[in-house]
C-alpha cells in the first residue's frame, strides 16, 4: 500500500528524521495560512504518481498569496505524470513547505531484497532523479548495504553510509542516525520500500529529507490499523479498488483482450499469450483458488465493466477451483448484464473441466472453446 | 531417487483441521503419500481421516509418529511461527503453502534457516511431488503428473500444472516437480532445486519456469552456466507486465531493468539454456530438448 508524501513525512519525522517545516492543505486558503511568514514555500500536489514535478505538480511560491494561487491551480484538479495512466490522479490535498537552500542532493532508500533475504539499503550521491536510472547508467554509484535481521542496521553501517555520500565531518552522526531511525521506521510499518529521495544537505548544512516515499507490505496491513487509516482509495483505480474488495487480484493494463484467470502465474503466461498472438492484455486478473461462482461471476463483470476489452479470454485450470464452478460463474455475470457481453475464447482444463465446457456449450453465450494456449492465441486472431 | 520427497517421506500436516489443510491431507493420502501425523493447538487427542493422529505440538508429532516432513496450511498471521517450529523439531523438509505471510516473518524464517539442516519450500507454493513414489506433499492435481526422469521447478502454482499438463500429454514423465512460491523471499531458490536436480541420477533434465521480479533466475543462470551439468529449458512469463505494478505475486513486480522478463531470458539464453518462446511451448519445447 502506498501512503502520500506528507503522510510518509509525518511517520519519518515521529522517528527522528528532520523534514522541512510545512504543513498538509485541502483548500487554497489554508494553504494560504500555512505559507504565512514562511517566505518563499513550495506547494506540492498529494499524488501516489511520482515524476510531479515535470507534471506541474510542485509549484514555487515567493510568498502566502502566491502559495494560495498554486494550491487553486491544482487542488481538484487531476495530475497526469508519466507513472499514472492518461487519465491521471485527483489531487485533494497539497503540502506547503519551506523552500530549502540545497547544497546537496542525495539519495538513501530501503527495500527488500530477495536474495539478500533481507533488507538492502541503497546510497547514492545522486539525489533528485530516479534511483532505477542512477543504477542503470552508473550502477558504481550506488552503494549497496545488506542488513541482518538479527543485529539490525548497525552504527558502522551508517557511518559507511555517510562517508560514502560525502557527508561532512560534523554531520555524519546526525546522518547515521537517521539511518537507523529510517531503518527503524521499515521495521516498524513493515515496509516494502522506504525512500529518502532527495536527501538534501542545505547550503546551512542541515540534512533533511526533502521528499519520502514509504510503501507497506500489502501482507502485513493487517497488523497495522493506523497505516490503513492512510488509505486513499481516490488515487487507485476505480476497477482495481473493486476488485481488490472482492479478494481478486486485478490490474488494469491498455490492451483490449480481457483475460480471466486462476493463479498468478498462468495470469501472466496468458497474457504473454495474447501479446504472441498479435493483441494485447487488457488486463491481468487472478481469480484465486478457492473462488466460487458469485466471485467468479464478479471477476468478470469487472473485466466486462471495462470499455476498452473487446474480447474475452478464459483460462483456467481446474483444481481447487472447479471449471463447473467457472462456467456457472460465467453464466451468472452474462445474465446479469447481457449487454455487456463481448465474444470469449474459454480454455479449461482440470477438475471437471468437460463439465464445464458442456455447460458454456449449452448456454446461448458467444463462445469459442479451445483445448490448448495455441489454440486460444489462434482463436484471437480469429476475432480481429 | 528423485529429490525432496519419496517412499521415505513421513508427512505431518500443521492446521490439518482446518479447511483447506483437511482437504489437501486427504488428497495427499489418497495419492499415496505417508501421512502419520497432523498438528492443531488445542486439538491434540484427535483423530483425523481414521487413523491419522492430531497433536498439539509439532515436537509431540515428530517423537510419537517420526514425521520428517511438514506441510503447513497455517493462516499468514501465525505460518511463520509454524515454520520456526518444525524447523526447530527437527523437520527436514518444510512446504509452506500459507499465501499472505508478512515479508518481514519470512525474513526472520529465512535468516533462522542459515544454519539448519531444514529444507524449506515457499511460502506461497504449491508444494512438491514425486509421481515416481506416489509421493505428493502440496496442493497440485496429482493426477496430472506422470513418473519420469525430467525435474521441474517454478515460481507458480497453477502454470506448473500447465507446464506438468503439457509434459504429461507428451508422455514426458517427471521425476519431482518443485514449486519454489511467488513470494519475494523464500526458503529455497532456483539455484537451491538446481543443485538437487544435478545431483539426482534420476532427473536427466529440467524445465524451469520463472517470471517477473526479483534477480533469482539471473542467479540460476550463473548457476547453470557454471556448475549445471544436465540439459535445461527455461520459460520466463511477465514479459507483456507493466513496472511498478505487481501481478499478484508478491515478488511479481518490476522494480528495475534486471526485474525484467527481458532481462532474465537474456542472462539464461547466455547461461546455455533453452529458452521456451511462448507458455504453449513448454512441452515441444522439452520432447526436443529431450531427443537432444
Amino acid at each position: 500500500m502506498k501512503v502520500h508524501e506528507y503522510q510518509a513525512k509525518e511517520i519519518l519525522s515521529q522517528a527522528g528524521v528532520a523534514v522541512p517545516a510545512g504543513g498538509v492543505a485541502r483548500t487554497p486558503e489554508e494553504a494560504k495560512q500555512i505559507a504565512e511568514g514562511m517566505g518563499k514555500v513550495v506547494v506540492k500536489a498529494q499524488v501516489h504518481a511520482g515524476g510531479r514535478g515535470k507534471a506541474g505538480g510542485i509549484k514555487s511560491a515567493s510568498n502566502s498569496d502566491e502559495a494560495k494561487r498554486a494550491a487553486e491551480a491544482m487542488l481538484g484538479t487531476r495530475l497526469t505524470t508519466f507513472q499514472t495512466g492518461p487519465e491521471g490522479v485527483p489531487v485533494s490535498a497539497v503540502l506547503v513547505e519551506e523552500e530549502l537552500k540545497v547544497s546537496r542532493e542525495l539519495y538513501v532508500g530501503m527495500v527488500i531484497d530477495g536474495a539478500a533475504g533481507g533488507v538492502v539499503v541503497m546510497a547514492s550521491e545522486s539525489g533528485g532523479v530516479e534511483i532505477e536510472e542512477v543504477a542503470q547508467a552508473t550502477p558504481e554509484k550506488i552503494l549497496k548495504v545488506a542488513i541482518d535481521p538479527v543485529l539490525g542496521l548497525q552504527p558502522y553501517q551508517g557511518r559507511r553510509i555517510a562517508y560514502f555520500l560525502g557527508i561532512e565531518p560534523g554531520q555524519v552522526r546526525e546522518v547515521t542516525s537517521m539511518m537507523s531511525s529510517l531503518y527503524g521506521v521499515f521495521l516498524e510499518n513493515d515496509c516494502s520500500l522506504a525512500e529518502i529521495n532527495p536527501l538534501v544537505v542545505t547550503a546551512e548544512g542541515a540534512v533533511l529529507a526533502a521528499d519520502a516515499k514509504i510503501n507497506v507490505d500489502d501482507d502485513a496491513l493487517f497488523r497495522h490499523p493506523e497505516i490503513l487509516e492512510l488509505h486513499d482509495p481516490e488515487q487507485e483505480d476505480s476497477l482495481e479498488a473493486a476488485a481488490a474488495e472482492n479478494g481478486i487480484s486485478y490490474v488494469k493494463l491498455d490492451g483490449d483482450v480481457g483475460c480471466m484467470v486462476n493463479g498468478a502465474g498462468l495470469a501472466m503466461a496468458t497474457m504473454d499469450v495474447t501479446t504472441f498472438a498479435g493483441t494485447s492484455p487488457a488486463n491481468f486478473l487472478d481469480v484465486g483458488g478457492g473462488a466460487d461462482e458469485e466471485k467468479v461471476a464478479k471477476a468478470l463483470s469487472i473485466i466486462l465493466s471495462d470499455p476498452s476489452v473487446r474480447r474475452v479470454l478464459v483460462n483456467i485450470f481446474g483444481g481447487i477451483l472447479r471449471c463447473d464452478v467457472v462456467a456457472r460463474g460465467v453464466i451468472m455475470a452474462a445474465e446479469a448484464a447481457p449487454a455487456s457481453v463481448r465474444p470469449m475464447v474459454v480454455r479449461m482444463l482440470g477438475t471437471n473441466a468437460e463439465e464445464g465446457r458442456q455447460i458454456l456449450e449449452a448456454s446461448n453465450l458467444e463462445v469459442t472453446l479451445v483445448g490448448d494456449l495455441k489454440q486460444a492465441a489462434e482463436s484471437l486472431q480469429g476475432m480481429v | 531417487m528423485s529429490i525432496l520427497v519419496d517412499e521415505r517421506t513421513r508427512l505431518l500436516v500443521q492446521g490439518i483441521t482446518g479447511r483447506e489443510g483437511s482437504y489437501h491431507a486427504k488428497r495427499c493420502r489418497e495419492y499415496g503419500t505417508n501421512l502419520v501425523a497432523g498438528v492443531t493447538p488445542g486439538r491434540g487427542g484427535q483423530e483425523f481421516d481414521q487413523n491419522v493422529p492430531v497433536y498439539d505440538t509439532v515436537d509431540q508429532a515428530v517423537a510419537e509418529t517420526g514425521a520428517n516432513a511438514s506441510l503447513i496450511f497455517v493462516p499468514p498471521a501465525f505460518a511463520a511461527d509454524a515454520i520456526l517450529e518444525s524447523i526447530d523439531a527437527g523437520i527436514h523438509l518444510v512446504a509452506a503453502i500459507t499465501e499472505g505471510i508478512p515479508v518481514n516473518d519470512s525474513v526472520k524464517v529465512v535468516r533462522y534457516l542459515r544454519d539448519k539442516e531444514t529444507v524449506v519450500i515457499g511460502p506461497n507454493c504449491p508444494g512438491v511431488i514425486t509421481p515416481g513414489a506416489n509421493c505428493k506433499m502440496g496442493i497440485m492435481p496429482g493426477h496430472i503428473h506422470s513418473p519420469g526422469r525430467i525435474g521441474v521447478v517454478s515460481r507458480s502454482g497453477t502454470l506448473t500444472y500447465e507446464a506438468v499438463g503439457q509434459l504429461t500429454e507428451l508422455g514426458i514423465g517427471q521425476s519431482t516437480c518443485v514449486g519454489i512460491g511467488g513470494d519475494p523471499v523464500s526458503g529455497t531458490s532456483f539455484v537451491d532445486v538446481l543443485r538437487m536436480f544435478n545431483d539426482d541420477p534420476e532427473t536427466d533434465a529440467v524445465v524451469m519456469i520463472g517470471e517477473i521480479g526479483g534477480t533469482r533466475e539471473q542467479e540460476a543462470a550463473e548457476y547453470i552456466s557454471s556448475d549445471f551439468t544436465k540439459p535445461i529449458a527455461s520459460l520466463i512469463v511477465g514479459r507483456s507486465a507493466p513496472p511498478g505494478r505487481r501481478m499478484g505475486h508478491a515478488g511479481a513486480i518490476i522494480t528495475g531493468k534486471a526485474a525484467t522478463a527481458h532481462e532474465k531470458i537474456r542472462a539464461l539464453e547466455a547461461a546455455g539454456a533453452v529458452i521456451i518462446p511462448s507458455p504453449a511451448d513448454i512441452g515441444v519445447t522439452m520432447k526436443k530438448v529431450v531427443a537432444g
